[in-house]
């Protein structure tokens, strides 16, 4: 077959769709958004319809992608390492239920905070549910670990973690594929109570999985993703985790690798590959992409064996992504710099598009708060977050999705007045909507800006679960008509906006007030796709 | 044959689409590659960033390691020099020479292009104009692309047909545009290079 060339996360759509995959489900969340877009965009998943839109956030996605698998479906379910905090629910109780049809939950770490507000280590989680994880180093083995997760997922019945980095995810390759399977039937699980967590079932389930443990560590013993190899200085012995090991390889290209090396790529951990390096070595160093997990079990508590060394003892700084230089400075090897960077090169950070109607928004906000101290703004995950930033400087809070409405609340609360929540639509449809509602029921005085561009910008304009809805939905859950208004995000109406909004924080309860206008990228797509349409037409004409 | 490419620019200028040309010729020549994009929040117009790895033989680490770069391609000044410590000593650095300002504290041009003099392999180039020139604008990045063709050591007819795959279904006349565009920036690096 031909060499495809796709990015980590193409590759692991790809895989999903050749496993025989009915569905994936997943929120857009960088760097995890490619993987459903790639289905979605993909003609061959639409003729097998497969499948591929998107859900309101991760929960959501993961309990539907549950019940596909319910049915004996294989489904794949994504999400960047932050949506599986909203996830969580419904993923640690998947590792009781087990699943029917093969469940594989993508989890894409952030290591360095590239596009994100922590750097959680998703393996954790993975440890906490005791499921498998898989961990690719590159895209070639992300498209085998697909195939070979749905596998290893059917046969023990329980969802499987495959846990990937941005580095992996955004970063293309040449990918050998292999022949496509056909879905599964539907056909129901055997056991009619596995899936009714009553406490009665969910001990005898919760047994299940303890049991399976030792057989999950077997698998990994056994994994063609563990690989010990030996080496004539044993001095040292190194365990390499997914794709730190690229880095080691990259480093000692060409050369031997003088020491033994434990590579992993598929927990829960080899006990037995991991005790064969520690015996053998008088020392350990630990290379893991993201936070030193197995580094700590290994030293325990009391760190009292061999000496080990990793991201805990300062070897390899604790926090951030890795990167070659990275390994070579643990190894003391030489390494090459080319010129500093001139002092006269400047800061970019990412900014707001020119004419994006956030800026607007903005505008009449600060204007409108302006004789107001300053401080009042909670504001939620998005490209409006960026209205942190000069010139605008127009929010206080940014802290995970939703929490703008429910922070506004808690401060409204406290007695801290006005209280302003800003939030875009597709946040919250994700998370706000249920705050909202804890506002309303207490007659809470905020003002909630929902600021309405009609897509999922900052991951790049994906669908969002609001348009259309967003005043029916404030509405139903209790907001008084006369407190909801529309405006429209552009200069010409600037000084009107500004003053229902002067006027709206002033209310003792709940205010929704929408800008609405589209994305300038979105607009601009579409623009160019009817182009594109129109010149095609033209040429079959 | 391994070639270490960092391609630089501002987020929205289209450097993925000189990573697409090259990325294809390089398959269709039988090498391996890997590629690492910038995606996300950088993405709006904040400094963005792809390290491109051609070889002949396995690559490992998507990152290129400091001082391993044969080649900075910038489509924008600043930007062309954010990268120097990843430049390898007889590495060369090929550069637009117009800047995109959307920061108020942007250096004086001067300076901009005293330091990029100071790299002693470099092309630098007004792409804008030349594309301008050649009455298709839009083609400013193959421009750049084609005045750094003569360091990437891949057939110049490859990236020819990478252009004619990639663009074809924009229809023959932007291919051509196009064709000329990487034409004209080859020339002037084969003219002007020191």
């Amino acid at each position: 077959m031909d060499k495809l060339l796709l990015l980590g996360d193409e590759a692991i759509a790809q895989s999903a769709i050749d496993a025989g995959i009915s569905g994936i489900y997943a929120y857009p969340g960088t760097p995890s958004t490619e993987i459903l877009e790639y289905v979605h965009t993909s003609r061959e998943a639409r003729e097998k319809k497969i499948h591929s839109t998107w859900s309101a956030n991760e929960k959501t996605a993961m309990e539907s992608a549950l019940g596909m698998s319910y049915t004996g479906k294989r489904a794949m379910v994504c999400m960047k390492h932050v949506g599986l905090n909203v996830a969580a629910d419904a993923f640690i109780n998947s590792a009781i239920t087990g699943v029917n049809g093969g469940l594989i939950v993508v989890a894409a770490d952030d290591p360095s905070m590239h596009s994100s507000q922590n750097e959680q280590d998703s393996r954790f989680y993975g440890k906490f549910a005791m499921i498998p994880i898989l961990e690719p180093t590159n895209q070639q083995e992300a498209y085998d670990m697909v195939r070979y997760g749905f596998d290893l997922s059917e046969k023990y019945g329980i969802p499987v973690m495959l846990r990937i980095t941005t580095r992996l995810a955004h970063s293309r390759s040449g990918i050998i594929r292999q022949p496509g399977l056909p879905q599964n039937e539907i056909h129901l699980p055997g056991n009619p109570r596995q899936f009714i967590l009553l406490p009665v079932n969910a001990r005898r389930q919760y047994k299940g999985l303890l049991q399976n443990q030792a057989a999950f560590e077997e698998e990994s013993e056994n994994s063609p993703y563990n690989n010990y190899r030996t080496g004539k200085d044993k001095s040292l012995g190194v365990i390499a985790c997914g794709i730190a090991n690229n880095y080691l390889m990259e480093e000692f290209d060409g050369r031997e690798f003088p020491h033994p090396l434990l590579k992993i790529g598929q927990y829960p951990l080899p006990v037995q590959m991991i005790r064969k390096i520690y015996d053998e070595c008088d020392r350990i160093m630990v290379l893991e992409e993201g936070y030193p997990i197995l580094e700590e079990l290994l030293r325990g508590i009391l760190d009292n064996g061999k000496k080990i060394s990793g991201r805990m003892d300062g070897v390899i700084p604790r926090d951030g992504e890795l990167n070659p230089n990275i390994v070579a400075k643990a190894f003391e090897l030489e390494e090459q710099y080319g010129l500093p960077v001139p002092s006269i090169v400047k800061n970019r950070p990412p900014s707001l598009c020119k004419g994006c109607p956030h800026i607007y928004s903005y505008n009449a906000l600060n204007e409108a708060l302006d004789k107001y101290a300053k401080g009042r703004v909670f504001s939620d995950i998005g490209c409006y977050t960026l209205g942190a930033l000069e010139p605008y400087g127009a929010i206080n809070t940014c802290v995970d999705m939703g929490a703008s409405i429910t922070m506004a609340k808690g401060a409204s609360d406290a007695g801290f007045r006005p209280a302003v929540a800003v939030i875009g639509d597709s946040t919250f449809t994700h998370s706000g909507m249920t705050g909202l509602l804890d506002a309303i029921n207490d007659k809470t005085p905020i003002t909630v800006m929902i600021l309405d561009n009609a897509t999922t910008g900052m991951t790049g304009g994906q669908d969002s679960a609001a348009t259309g809805h967003l005043e029916a939905i404030c509405e139903g859950l209790g907001v008084e008509k006369e407190h909801i208004h529309i405006l429209n995000p552009s200069p010409k109406f600037h000084e009107e906006n500004m003053h229902v909004i002067q006027n709206e924080i002033l209310y003792e309860g709940v205010s929704v007030i929408i800008p609405r206008r589209e994305c300038i990228q979105t607009v601009a797509r579409r623009l160019r796709e009817d182009k594109k349409q129109k010149q095609q037409e033209a040429v079959t004409e | 044959m391994k070639k270490d490419i960092i391609l630089a620019g501002v987020g929205g200028q289209g450097i993925l689409s000189i990573a697409a040309v090259i990325g294809m010729a390089a398959i269709d020549s039988g090498l391996q590659l890997k590629q690492a994009e910038v995606h996300g929040m950088s993405q709006r117009g904040g400094d963005v960033h792809s390290n491109l790895r051609i070889s002949d033989s396995e690559i490992y680490s998507d990152l290129i390691p400091f001082g391993h770069a044969d080649l900075i391609i910038s489509v924008e000044p600043m930007e062309s020099l954010r990268y120097l410590p990843w430049l390898s000593k007889s590495g060369w650095l090929i550069t637009n020479n117009v800047p995109h300002v959307n920061i108020p504290n942007y250096p004086p041009m001067g300076d901009i292009f005293r330091e990029i003099e100071a790299v002693k392999y470099h092309v630098m180039l007004d792409a804008d104009q030349m594309a301008k020139d050649l009455g298709f604008s839009r083609s400013a990045n193959m421009v750049i692309l084609g005045a750094a063709s003569p360091w990437l050591e891949i057939e110049y007819t490859a990236l020819e047909k990478s252009i004619e795959k990639i663009f074809g279904r924009k229809g023959a006349d932007i291919v051509a545009q196009n064709h000329k565009a990487l034409a004209a920036g080859r020339e002037f690096a084969m003219a002007h290079h020191s």
